[in-house]
């Protein structure tokens, strides 16, 4: 500690010698930290860090390069979603939790209004071209999900490519969000009894096109990354959780899956009519990030096939609503395209603003104070990319909800981080919280 | 923190200013038995693998297909291990905290909701405690993956865990004052200070008094 490093100023704290670290500067720092006689380094990672999947920070205790312990930090972008529900209609909220978990938007409305739907006892009533399209728009969801966890997975490791093909495929499920709800995330597009408004026209060619081009492109990572000797020597064996850690750590989704274990959701405990569907649980029996890895690959094409049923599905179903018959529930707007953008159809404005003035009551107070949930709460749970998301609703009969908890997976999972990478190296903790694929947003809501 | 929420809400808090609502707490009574679907052979199989049964739960309430067993929180610990044990109710999907502030002596609520894999059942753990005495015995040591849930909720709504090994705030800074998920806990009324210029809560700024 002779000179002043700009890039490492140390400062000697009662726990030891602290060193701040900003980057360019591992040789001195090693110098440095090799003339103290502490084994033990602690060392802070991220919450600005672009491998920790977001704004994540990890607190690593090494001994070289060995994790003998990691702790996470979270909260960096907690936003209150939860507590601002309680101050909104029962029917805004799906604009707060879309925001969420927010690669998995759909997933995170489904399972509120999910819940909503039971409260009100009209789980039975939701149409069922408002069911199909909600799995249609989840699965297709699931993939744009499983592509951000593929191809920034891949990136944090270091293999650029397959982050282009990713994001490429993405773009294409992105497309057809905006095409169908009007927005590419966030898009509040499933509402407590059916969905905020029909297919447009010509969807359904679009989504087949789009389901025959992914297939063909999904092939591009399978090849460069399945069986690649490099991908193989950072991911297999590493990030280790068999079924024991994965049960009482309450882990869900890829991650107790790559324990060979055939939990899914959408097979046990079917919701939105997923009982109707031909596919697979898909499993590993590896339980480390390659077997995290294939099963997400998999499931694209399991993906591709429940939306091909639907769509199937869709077509005997055209003109079906897509909302609950009961006007006290089903949002009185009807949107349609007009030469300013979407907006409520021309017939609609007519009616309430010229001939009824009781429609007019009725769209006003049903926007503004919302329709009444009795009293009581349940717990809806569906099959996220992540794993199993959980609504804990609550309501005391107002048009608010009294309580609305989101079990996220990707909160509870990340806690699987020590499991997985203490005693290991410190290069592996990035493959390990890759493949457990938290999404910052969901864990701090 | 009793003050008015954001957008000059009084009261109830209705945002939309229409309607009067009045937050009433119904509470839903216990149900009788035959419980239905599964629900009966969870009962039994938990009185025949717990003798103090009767003892340790309050209440058993079926509501809208969901069961729920009301636990005294010194029994909780021992109900949880059986649970998972016998029942084989091997994941909790963590805490959820609920807060009635008009319930007198069950001010703030805990509810556990369970899975088990090996008979694909739910059913739900509630527990009551006192605001004045908010304590209530940590799961951690049944259930591993509960322990950021109920750093969460200690967070969200200031119920001590006895016996979790590190019950730190966990969403929130930690020097954060209150427990925002509370109901006497306005909405978004802190005030923000940024290069030395303070903003004030909006509760409190003139355009919304």
């Amino acid at each position: 500690m002779t000179t002043f490093d700009p890039y490492a100023p140390s400062r000697d704290t009662t726990e030891g010698t602290v060193f701040s670290v900003t980057g360019g500067d591992w040789d001195s720092l090693i110098q440095e930290i090799g003339s103290t006689k502490e084994e033990r380094v602690v060392v802070n990672m991220g919450p600005q860090h672009p491998s920790t999947h977001g704004v994540l920070r990890l607190i690593l205790e090494l001994e070289g390069e060995t994790v003998t312990e990691v702790r996470c930090g979270i909260g960096y972008l907690h936003t209150g979603i939860e507590k601002n529900i309680e101050f909104r209609n029962w029917t805004q909220g799906t604009t707060f939790v879309t925001r969420m978990d927010y690669l998995a938007p759909l997933f995170n409305e489904t399972a509120y209004c999910l819940a909503i739907e039971k409260l009100l006892g009209i789980t039975d009533d939701v149409p069922e071209r408002a069911s199909v399209i909600r799995v249609m728009m989840m699965e297709l969801n699931r993939i744009s999900s499983h592509m951000v966890a593929l191809g920034t997975g891949a990136l944090e490791l270091g293999a650029i490519t397959p982050m282009f093909f990713a994001f490429r495929e993405r773009e294409i499920v992105l497309d057809l969000f905006e095409m169908i709800a009007g927005l590419r995330m966030n898009m509040a597009y499933i509402r407590p009894g059916g969905v905020q408004q029909d297919l447009p026209e010509g969807a359904i060619p679009k989504i087949r096109s789009a389901v025959k081009l992914m297939r063909r492109n999904f092939k591009d990572n399978t090849t460069l990354l399945v069986g690649n000797s490099i991908w193989l020597k950072r991911t297999q064996g590493i990030g280790y959780l068999d079924l024991a850690g994965a049960t009482t750590l309450g882990i869900t989704g890829p991650v107790l899956r790559s324990t060979g274990l055939p939990w899914d959701l959408r097979k046990v405990q079917p919701y939105c009519g997923y009982e109707n569907y031909k596919f697979d649980v898909i499993t590993a029996d590896t339980c480390d990030v390659y077997g995290r890895f294939l099963i997400r690959i998999d499931e694209l094409e399991q993906s591709l096939r429940i939306i091909e049923q639907a769509l199937d599905k869709l077509e005997k179903l055209e003109g079906a609503p897509v909302m609950v018959a009961d006007k006290k529930i089903a949002w009185p707007a009807q949107l349609a395209l007009g030469g300013d953008g979407l907006g409520n159809s021309l017939n609609h404005i007519r009616e309430i603003m010229g001939t009824s003035m009781e429609s007019l009551i009725h769209h006003f107070k049903l926007v503004t104070e919302g329709f009444h949930v009795p009293a009581g709460q349940v717990y809806v749970a569906v099959e996220s990319p992540r794993g199993e998301i959980g609504a804990h609703v609550v309501s005391d009969g107002g048009t608010r909800p009294y309580r609305v908890h989101f079990r996220e997976p990707s909160f509870n999972n990340l806690q699987a981080t020590s499991a997985m990478s203490e005693g290991g190296m410190i290069a592996d903790i990035i493959g390990a919280v890759a493949s457990i694929d938290p999404v910052m947003g969901g864990v701090d809501r | 923190m009793t003050d008015n929420g954001m957008f000059g809400a009084r009261g109830t808090g209705d945002t939309s200013g229409y309607g009067g609502l009045v937050r009433t707490e119904a509470s839903i009574g216990s149900s009788e038995r035959p419980y239905g679907g599964y629900f009966d052979e969870v009962a039994d199989d938990l009185e025949r693998a717990y003798p103090e049964f009767s003892n340790a739960i309050d209440r058993v309430v079926v509501d809208r297909g969901e069961l729920t067993l009301h636990v005294k929180r010194e029994k909780l610990v021992e109900v949880a291990i059986i649970l998972r044990d016998t029942l084989k109710f091997e994941m909790c999907m963590g805490v959820s905290g609920v807060h009635y502030p008009n319930n007198t002596d069950r001010e703030l609520v805990a509810v556990y909701p369970l899975l088990s894999m090996t008979n694909n059942r739910r059913i739900r753990l509630e527990v009551c405690v006192p605001d004045a005495d908010a304590h209530i015995p940590s799961l951690v040591e049944v259930w591993a993956g509960n322990n950021w849930h109920e750093r969460e909720t200690f967070d969200m709504f200031g119920i001590i865990f006895d016996g979790h090994p590190g019950l730190t705030r966990i969403l929130m800074p930690d020097d954060w004052q209150g427990h925002p998920q509370r109901k006497d806990y306005a909405l978004g009324g802190i005030a923000v200070e940024y290069k030395g210029a303070t903003t004030p809560p909006p509760s409190d700024r003139r355009t919304y008094r």
